[in-house]
């Protein structure tokens, strides 16, 4: 469909959730930021393949996960590594509690396989029916399910492996004390 | 807001947090709004053709081809 004035809003209201999901995925801000914009070109330079009354925002994330599949092909190995300093750096970090465990989400996010992560973000986060993920992933509704499925029970075994008094207010305390055991 | 299940209790639990966790990061970014550089884009760009160009890497007239 012709790109019109309505469609244009339409695809501006969707800019904030496309950058959510692009720095979710790929876990630093100017790479999403690039990722959306490149994304926001693609559709508008593809606007005529649009269905009207269909599903805008899905339409934008597809073009958006497949712009980070191929670029990710590119740059795993960059990523790889960013990564395991990322992780490194964490560890020096005094215990500012809440962000510590913000951060410490960030990163199990980041270890769980690409499939994973990707249908746990739409479904968890971005708020898309299992049908539209599956769309926007190019799978069946089934897949979806049992990828959401296991990277709930893989975040859960890397967050709460020792169970979730870890994060409690006494453990805390314990840490900035310094750790009596 | 459902309580958690008691049956299977703890994992339950873990799964709500989870879930918070997620939508915290999530909507911390949502909240951010539309930046400058995006909505400048979405209203400067004129349809497909202008995209493509400015998808090509800056010479505008230089694109002729169709799709």
């Amino acid at each position: 469909m012709p790109l019109t004035d309505s469609l244009r809003d339409d695809i501006l209201a969707s800019v904030p959730s496309l950058r959510a999901f692009a720095i979710s995925l790929s876990g630093n801000g100017d790479r999403a930021d690039d990722l959306v914009q490149e994304t926001l070109l693609r559709a508008i330079a593809n606007i005529d393949s649009f269905q009207p009354g269909s599903n805008l925002p899905a339409w934008l994330f597809t073009i958006l996960r497949n712009l980070f599949r191929s670029d990710y092909r590119k740059r795993r190995r960059e990523v790889e590594d960013a990564e395991g300093n990322y992780a490194k750096t964490l560890k020096t970090q005094p215990a500012q509690n809440a962000h510590l465990e913000f951060e410490e989400f960030r990163v199990a996010l980041d270890k769980l396989p690409q499939d994973q992560r990707e249908a746990l973000i739409l479904v968890g986060a971005s708020g898309f029916s299992y049908e539209d993920a599956a769309a926007i992933c190019g799978c069946a509704v089934g897949t979806i399910k049992s990828r959401v499925n296991r990277a709930r029970s893989k975040l859960s075994a890397l967050l709460y492996v020792d169970g979730a008094e870890d994060f409690g207010p006494d453990n805390t305390v314990r840490a900035v004390i310094g750790g009596n055991s | 807001m459902k309580e958690a299940k008691k049956q299977g209790g703890l994992n339950a639990e873990i799964q709500s947090r989870i879930g918070h966790q997620l939508r915290a990061m999530y909507d911390d970014v949502v909240r951010q709004g539309v930046p400058d550089r995006f909505a400048e884009l979405i209203r400067k760009l004129d349809g497909p053709e202008a995209a493509t160009a400015a998808q090509g890497g800056g010479e505008p007239d230089k694109n002729n081809g169709g799709s």
